[in-house]
């Protein structure tokens, strides 16, 4: 078990002729994933590797492939559009790893995801993994190895770090998520422990947020509430300078400051164990689940 | 990317929002010019980016031209929190009955934009907002349908009891949520929006902050960038796609990934060093942006020891592998660099380095123990 993908991950790779696309759309091949469609608009009919054939449209390739996961590594200018055809054709899972998306057109996509009862992850993220079942993103494979540690992660290659650190270590994965850190993404925090609260194979879960924003505050309210199993977090950015902040706005919407002590707090005050440093998984992890843990 | 409040107010004016005339002077003589055409009372405000400028001394009544040039000549060049003014924007001072807040931000919880508006304006309205949070009105704002004429004109009342005033506030919000769309902005705030005594409803200061990732395909917004403005590291890193953030320390850091950067900050403190910057190389690192890296980092006498902290997922430690030798090959480099990389393409990188003598770890905290050390041995 897992969250989001695993071997049933049907995977349409949008844009899998393009220099990004083509080159993960390889690695995840040759990882495992199962990987049933592309898509190039123009392209349609063409084989990838010999083996993958490549459509117009995510429409077609669904129809042809019965595809029920969407990759997007298409340019920032195009990707909102990728998401909404990935969407409107009926696609539940969609991941976009783009970086650079303007949020205006994001504050335009979600509306229309939740709309369609859709889960969007990202964007400008590295997607997630589940160990020896589907590698849907960017997430080297061979830094992860299957187990029972869930881990949800703002960052990209601090996600790398713990879970390097994780593996060299002999604690396995259920399933690494990397959010993205973008002010809009169609998955946050909530979601995922909620996710990794009710899947039976992740008896712990890794949290690696950063400062800005109150999605940590938010998320440590809601493990306090709802997360029986043990949470370890991590805030990057302890010793950031404070920015020379411009308006009054953000500060009055959020109420907060989005410090690393505000967010450390939050964190104590609902029980999750603090990491100091990225190293501290290891051992955080093995005062919590013992041997458990070993996969 | 942040606006001047002179920008900003071009942008507003050209979307037909109300507000006093005025302009813009880089030297005391042009502000007294400026001045005099005014006629009258006239306030000259420091342009920075940072907020805070009227307790720092950066905004000043001038009863005549004459004072205009004095006031002027105090306030260019002086520092506003480490930021030097290089521009004050000459404004007639206007006769205040009183003082809203408006702003418009692009929320992360609600993923839309929001209007903000209190009848309580001016400079403490975040205190407003911490301690009466019922005096301000927030309105979230679908963007599949935009700002909808009930809801201007229920903002317009939050604010107004006048009818005239009303409709001229429903207006100006929707103006203002114009200004916002049309030019991808993550910020958009009219602080004060005021009455004058006659009972007409002006803007008289605004900010505005553009998304920088709207930039890339509105080039016209990126003309507005003030480099002399920003610290000039700071720039020179954006120029070479770098994202970089001076800091008082001595280690220099160079890591691949905005979090992973941050977390070797913190370890770096954690072992008692004191970074000297935040700098990301980003994802698809080429041998270039490492040697421009480099350049920005060694160019600061302060930075004792540099630390390389590579994770390679897209990013190919050989590139970065191949940057460090060649950057060293162009220029000296007379501080001592520790590298830690992993990942893609780790065996070649680390023949690549030991060909030339510099070895690689492949532990993070041994690398930032190392690098701590021999800045500390340095200093």
């Amino acid at each position: 078990m897992s969250i989001f993908v695993d071997r049933n991950t049907r995977l349409v790779v949008q844009g899998i002729t393009g220099r990004e696309g083509a080159f993960h759309a390889r690695q995840m091949l040759e990882y495992g994933t199962a990987v049933f469609a592309g898509v190039t608009p123009g392209k349609g009919g063409q084989k990838f590797e010999n083996r993958v054939p490549v459509f117009n449209t995510v429409a077609d390739a669904v129809a042809e492939t019965r595809a029920n996961c969407a990759i997007i590594y298409v340019p920032p200018m195009a990707a909102a559009g990728a998401i909404f055809e990935a969407v409107d054709a009926g696609i539940p899972l969609v991941v976009c790893i783009t970086e650079g998306i303007p949020v205006m057109h994001m504050s335009r996509v979600m509306p229309f995801v939740r709309s369609r009862g859709a889960r969007l992850i990202g964007p400008n993220c590295p997607g997630l993994i589940t160990p020896g079942e589907s590698k849907v993103g960017i997430i080297p494979g061979n830094i992860c190895s299957p187990g029972r540690v869930g881990l949800v992660s703002r960052s990209g290659t601090l996600t790398y770090e713990v879970v390097n650190q994780l593996t060299r270590n002999g604690i396995g994965q259920s399933t690494c998520v990397g959010i993205g850190g973008d002010p809009i993404i169609g998955t946050n925090f909530i979601d995922c422990l909620a996710a990794f609260q009710d899947d039976p194979a992740t008896e712990a879960i890794v949290m690696i947020g950063e400062i800005g924003g109150t999605d940590e505050q938010q998320a440590a309210a809601f493990v306090k509430e709802r997360v029986t199993k043990p949470v370890i977090g991590f805030i990057a950015g302890q010793t950031a300078p404070k920015g020379r902040r411009m308006g009054h706005a953000g500060a009055i919407i959020s109420g907060s400051s989005g410090t690393a002590e505000e967010k450390l707090s939050a964190f104590e005050r609902a029980g999750i164990d603090i990491m100091r440093r990225p190293a501290d998984v290891v051992a955080l992890l093995e005062k919590r689940l013992g041997a458990l843990s070993k996969s | 990317m942040n606006l001047h409040e002179y920008q900003a107010r071009t942008l507003l004016k050209a979307a037909g929002i109300p507000m006093l005339d005025g302009d813009v002077a880089s030297t005391p003589t042009e502000a007294e010019t400026i001045a005099r055409r005014l006629g009258g009372k006239v306030v000259i405000k420091a342009q920075v980016h940072s907020g805070g400028r009227g307790k720092a001394g950066g905004v000043k009544l001038a009863r005549n031209a004459a004072e205009a040039l004095d006031h002027a000549t105090e306030i260019l060049g002086m520092e506003i929190k480490g930021l030097t003014v290089h521009k004050v924007l000459v404004v007639p001072a206007a006769d205040i009955a009183g003082e809203s807040y408006l702003g418009l931000i692009m929320d992360r919880e609600s993923q839309r934009p929001v209007f903000m508006v209190s009848s309580a304006g001016g400079v403490d309205i975040e205190e407003v907002a911490a301690k009466t949070p019922e005096k301000i009105l927030r309105l979230p704002v679908d963007p599949t349908y935009g700002l909808l004429p009930h809801q201007a004109l229920a903002l317009g009342f939050a604010l107004y009891r006048d009818f005239t005033q009303v409709k001229a506030a429903a207006r100006i919000m929707e103006q203002l949520y114009s200004v916002f769309t049309a030019n991808g902005c993550s910020l958009a705030e009219i602080n004060p929006l005021v009455t004058t005594p006659a009972g007409q409803v002006l803007a008289l200061d605004a900010k505005i902050v553009i998304d920088d990732n709207e930039l890339f395909w509105r080039p016209d917004l990126g003309l507005m960038r003030d480099d002399s403005a920003e610290e000039p590291s700071e720039a020179a890193a954006r120029r070479a796609n770098l994202s970089f953030i001076k800091l008082e320390g001595n280690v220099g850091c160079v890591v691949n990934g905005a979090g992973l950067a941050m977390a070797t900050m913190d370890l770096v403190k954690y072992y008692g060093g004191e970074p000297a910057n935040f700098l990301d190389i980003g994802g698809s690192s080429s041998p270039e942006k490492v040697i421009n890296a480099l350049k920005i980092i060694t160019a600061d006498p302060s930075v004792k020891a540099i630390l390389f902290n590579i994770f390679g997922g897209i990013t190919r430690t050989d590139d970065v592998a191949n940057g460090i030798v060649a950057a060293t090959r162009q220029f000296k480099v007379k501080v001592p660099i520790v590298i830690r990389l992993t990942g893609t393409n780790e065996a070649e990188a680390i023949r690549i380095l030991e060909g030339v003598g510099m070895p690689a770890l492949s532990d993070m905290d041994e690398a930032v123990q190392r690098v701590v050390q021999l800045a500390r041995k340095a200093a």
